[in-house]
């Protein structure tokens, strides 16, 4: 056809010709972490129908799901699913129109870096602190009717109760 | 006979043949997530290496079974419209596009069908 000028167009500019910029590399990460979710998904579910289907497959489970490669293969989950979770946040407030000037669209970038983080460090102390609990289980029953003493004690309606 | 005029038939569908469903739901789920997610992460986190007696005795709490499941049943669903999209946009052959579609249907349902069963029969032997 009247196509003469073929080879010497512009071509549109691939993605690999940009610099990365922190919006770019935010987008991406979000797509690779909603797709990575699904590896933790099935790990969650498959450890759901081992408590249900027994103690002895659970057993077998647990120990695939806690060995220190599923340790590993969690806590990426973990910081995925915090990470999908604070940007899906950003997203949802774009679709609402909001934040759209570039410097919020960095800011809310680099805070959505930094409450991923923070969110998986804090579920890793949580889950950590639980793991003592087996041990502190017997200081806990001497400890708690202490506690539960005290609060009656200072509330000047326990009788009543 | 058909009583709905051609533009009725159109109105709406956009290029892809349905409407703006697909979106709002994920734009829904995305939204149940949040507080969701926060609810569910932290105890499931602390079950996670426990014994399987206090695996049970977790979720055999009708508190702790109800946002397991919806957790499980709203994740399958943004799950499956995510995926969705990403194979929409990266497949490009029919066939294997067609086909990683309904596998990835098939997986999806099953996946949440096995997660909120499993989590229901443990709330409900205890």
């Amino acid at each position: 056809m009247a196509d003469v000028n073929r080879g010497d167009r512009p071509l549109s500019p691939h993605l690999l010709i940009y610099r990365p910029q922190i919006t770019s590399m935010l987008s991406i990460v979000h797509r690779v972490t909603g797709v990575g979710l699904f590896v933790g998904f099935v790990l969650g579910v498959w450890w759901f129908f081992a408590a249900a289907a027994g103690p002895e497959y659970f057993e077998l489970v647990d120990w695939i799901v806690t060995s220190w490669i599923g340790n590993l293969v969690m806590l990426g989950c973990c910081w995925a699913l915090w990470y999908h979770f604070c940007n899906g946040i950003r997203h949802l407030f774009w679709d609402a129109g909001y934040g759209f000037e570039l410097e919020t669209v960095t800011k809310t970038g680099y805070a959505v870096l930094i409450a991923s983080g923070v969110l998986t460090v804090l579920t890793v102390i949580v889950m950590l602190a639980s793991g003592g609990s087996d041990e502190a289980a017997a200081n806990g029953t001497a400890a708690e009717p202490a506690v539960r003493t005290a609060s009656v004690a200072s509330t000047p309606t326990g009788a009543d109760i | 006979m058909a009583f709905r005029t051609p533009r009725q038939n159109a109105q709406g569908m956009g290029s892809a043949g349905y409407g703006t469903g697909h979106w709002w739901m994920q734009r829904i789920t995305s939204i149940a997530l949040i507080p969701l997610t926060l609810l569910f992460v932290f105890p499931f986190g602390q079950a996670l290496g426990e014994s399987h007696a206090a695996v049970l005795a977790l979720y055999s709490s009708p508190w702790h079974a109800l946002v397991a499941v919806l957790f499980i049943g709203v994740t399958a669903h943004h799950l499956m419209s995510g995926l969705q999209v990403v194979i929409e946009d990266y497949v490009h052959s029919k066939g294997w596009r067609t086909g990683m579609l309904l596998a990835n249907t098939m997986i999806c349902v099953a996946l949440g069908a096995a997660g909120i069963f499993s989590v229901l029969r443990i709330a409900f032997s205890a």
